[in-house]
């Protein structure tokens, strides 16, 4: 093992190591605005750079691996002096004003200024025209802002194999954007806004729709409900300065009470009716396939995730027919408001708005396409991301570290189980699945410790696991003696590995969960930034913290969802579901 | 110029026009390159070298059959001065704008270049006979300043001459 000295500690540090690296392994901070861990090494913004004993030049340390004996410098004068120069030729190329940016206190660029006390911008020079595109439900560019650091064009391609962003021409005229200075809205871009959760600075955020909720609550005249996703209450503590994995369920629900909210409602009770929807859509395939030996198209995937949706319109077409018919949670809150819970309340459709906090971007385009007007007006009104929903918090001046705790509205938000509050991980839509048609089909419960699949559970890009099932209930007699074969992919290039596998013939699995951002929702576009795997590992752990102490942990045991059905849907596909809760897409350009 | 690289705003009419022969001699070189890894490169080449440039219907083609990002694609055409996007006339006039000629008076030559034609960098005169472009040194730097047309590399070049240059080749396509 190679021995390096870094400021004068001398550590073994492994073959292969980047100084960087081992830098934070000998616990030496070097600052740096490109690199992204396990992401991209490219040495693109030249912050990293340290002095080699004995070298002529300054190294960036992300692109440099450590040698035996080598004697590094982080911070002689002459790695200083290098490192301001650096910052402060962003600087001078950095169209934006912090007072005014959405990401003053949170810009990692803001940040590395004020360490460096930075106080005068030496270079004055020319600067890039920026160019702001909007076109997009849910996400704005602003290329004024960049610094060119590529990440984003990193996570575009790599861990989500969509491209939608790449360096446009050359040297001082480089523009990171698609192609030919087109706008986003007119080149395959899968709105899951990972570029907006990695970018070190303002140049790609979420669409701002704060006003409009705003504009919504102080209407007298309207009758608002929010319905909030699993994974806010496991994240939105952080932007309160809660430690990652903080569940902050009760305070979020006092929060958006005194906002104004006339109903606070749980994603998650339709996360349980999707649940029912989707567990029995699977169970009809199967039956036909194996029963009825009708062509099915199997695997089913999941349709959950917005950005997995319109990355198969785009990229794979050919699997429309394999995807669920089922609307996502989101739209059948939105669809289930308008109709069974306004008649409830004796108003009309138009009368309610319904308000989204979604950990997600893609949301922000999902409630705006034409097919979620099943309750004759759109469904979902407004979608905030988590880090939205901080902003509207903080700027009605309450104090969210001292709330009481609350809980949510009948009939649409008390009662929702464990399964749905697992939507949020990656895997947990297939557990909540599972959770119930086992039941369903063999009349006991899943076989796993605490209910948790484990091999589904955890980071791992690809996961799969089989379930035999030994002994059915007579229904489905037809099922005794099979395993069911599932697998689990979140990251889209992870997606795209699964769909190689199914396509070659090499893996045949019956149900396939795909949650387009890393670490599933908990990972989300719209979540505070900035979400590194640690993290992602702290949100995920709390979300199975709150699945297991509820007393119900099974979409199916859900009382108001079982009244659901009793009253107003009759039976899950019956015809009323049809209409509300399922859908079909349509193939897009790949281009 | 950020963002000066455009595609030809005709294109949608080009995609009906471009002639069925060619697309499927491109469709046999992307067969061909398809799991080559590099192949990017060499099929935006050979697919200049059969239309004379890139248009847009072109560079999707290439995206599609080479399963590479549109926005890829289009970043390594926009990268390297040597693709372009726009028909080129019957003559390519390229003037260099190396170090050894910009001192030597090239961008004089260039602007010279502009009057005679009446167009900017990048263009293609009205009748389609002359395109401007700069490059970066055709190795001949001793002979500053240089200018390319089609492949005759032209040396020790001056403003004055620059209409007797061309006149040869207005002379020449008119005998044709």
């Amino acid at each position: 093992m190679p021995k390096v000295t870094i400021d004068n500690r001398t550590v073994d540090i492994p073959e292969g190591t980047t100084i960087l690296e081992a830098a934070r392994l000998a616990g030496v901070s070097i600052p740096t605005l490109c690199y992204l861990e396990g992401v991209q090494t490219m040495g693109a913004c030249r912050v990293c750079l340290v002095e080699i004993e004995g070298a002529k030049n300054l190294v960036a340390s992300c692109v440099t691996p450590v040698s035996d004996g080598m004697k590094v410098n982080t911070k002689s004068r002459r790695v200083r002096n290098a490192r301001r120069t650096v910052v402060e030729l962003l600087l001078s190329d950095h169209e934006g004003d912090c007072r005014t940016c959405d990401r003053s206190g949170s810009c990692e660029l803001q940040s590395l200024a004020e360490d460096l006390g930075i106080r005068e911008i030496h270079h004055q020079g020319e600067k890039h025209a920026a160019v702001t595109d909007y076109t997009t439900p849910a996400l704005v560019r602003d290329t004024g802002k960049c610094i060119l650091c590529r990440r984003c064009v990193s996570v575009c391609n790599e861990i989500q194999g969509v491209g939608a962003l790449f360096p446009q021409d050359r040297g001082f005229d480089t523009v990171v954007g698609p192609a030919f200075s087109k706008s986003l809205d007119e080149v395959v871009c899968v709105q899951c806004g990972q570029c907006s959760a990695v970018c070190p600075v303002g140049a790609i955020s979420e669409k701002d729709e704060v006003q409009e909720v705003w504009g919504v609550l102080d209407d007298p005249e309207k009758f608002v409900v929010v319905q909030t996703a699993p994974a806010i209450r496991a994240a939105l503590g952080e932007c309160f300065g809660y430690p990652p994995g903080t569940l902050v369920t009760g305070k979020m629900v006092r929060a958006l009470r005194l906002l104004g909210f006339d109903r606070v409602f749980d994603t998650e009770f339709a996360a349980d009716l999707t649940i029912m929807e989707e567990g029995t859509e699977l169970l009809v395939r199967l039956k036909k396939a194996l029963v009825e030996k009708e062509e099915v198209a199997l695997p089913q995937f999941t349709s959950c995730c917005p950005a997995w949706i319109k990355y198969v319109e785009h990229f794979h077409p050919e699997l429309l027919a394999n995807i669920s018919s089922c609307k996502s949670p989101q739209q059948m809150f939105g669809a289930v408001t308008k109709t069974y819970f306004a008649d409830q309340i004796g108003k009309r459709p138009e009368d309610i708005t319904v308000v989204s906090i979604m950990p997600c971007t893609a949301k922000k385009y999902e409630n705006k396409r034409p097919e979620m007007y099943d309750s004759s007006v759109q469904d979902v009104d407004i979608v905030l991301t988590t880090r939205e929903l901080g902003r509207l918090i903080k700027e009605s001046g309450i104090d969210f570290t001292l709330l009481d705790e609350d809980v949510m509205d009948d009939p649409l938000g008390r009662c929702s189980t464990g399964a749905a509050d697992v939507f949020a991980n990656t895997g947990g839509v297939m557990e909540a699945a599972l959770r119930t048609a086992y039941e369903i089909v063999t009349g006991e419960p899943l076989p796993f410790d605490g209910l948790h699949i484990e091999p589904i559970a955890g980071l791992d890009g690809v996961k799969e696991a089989e379930v035999r099932i030994t002994k059915t209930v007579p229904e489905w007699a037809f099922l005794k003696g099979k395993t069911l074969k599932v697998a689990v992919a979140h990251g889209l290039a992870n997606a795209k590995r699964v769909i190689r596998k199914i396509q070659s013939g090499e893996s045949r699995y019956h149900f396939v969960e795909v949650m387009a951002c890393p670490g599933g929702c908990i990972g989300g576009g719209g979540q505070p930034r900035f979400t590194t795997n640690e993290i992602r590992k702290k949100r995920i752990d709390a979300i199975y913290k709150e699945d297991e102490k509820k007393t119900l942990r099974k979409s199916h045991e859900n009382p108001e969802v079982i009244r659901l059905y009793e009253e107003f849907l009759g039976e899950p596909l019956g015809e009323r579901s049809h209409h509300l809760l399922h859908t079909s897409y349509d193939a897009r350009s790949r281009v | 110029m950020s963002g000066a690289i455009k595609t030809d705003a005709a294109d949608e009419t080009r995609e009906k026009t471009l002639d069925p022969e060619t697309l499927s001699r491109l469709d046999e070189v992307l067969g061909e390159y398809r799991s080559k890894p590099g192949a990017l490169i060499p099929v935006l080449q050979i697919a200049q070298g059969m239309i004379g440039y890139l248009p847009e219907v072109v560079l999707k083609r290439i995206s599609v059959g080479l399963g590479k990002p549109y926005s890829e694609v289009a970043g390594v055409v926009g990268f390297y001065s040597f693709f372009t996007t726009m028909p080129r006339g019957t003559h390519l006039v390229r003037v260099c704008l190396g170090t050894a000629c910009y001192v030597r008076g090239g961008k004089q030559v260039l602007d010279a270049l502009k009057d005679e034609l009446g167009i900017d960098v990048g263009e293609t005169t009205p009748d389609g006979e002359f395109s401007l472009e700069v490059g970066r040194c055709f190795g001949a730097c001793g002979l500053a300043p240089t200018i390319m047309i089609d492949d005759d590399v032209l040396q020790r070049v001056k403003p004055s001459r620059i209409r007797g240059i061309l006149d040869v080749y207005r002379e020449n396509d008119k005998g044709e």
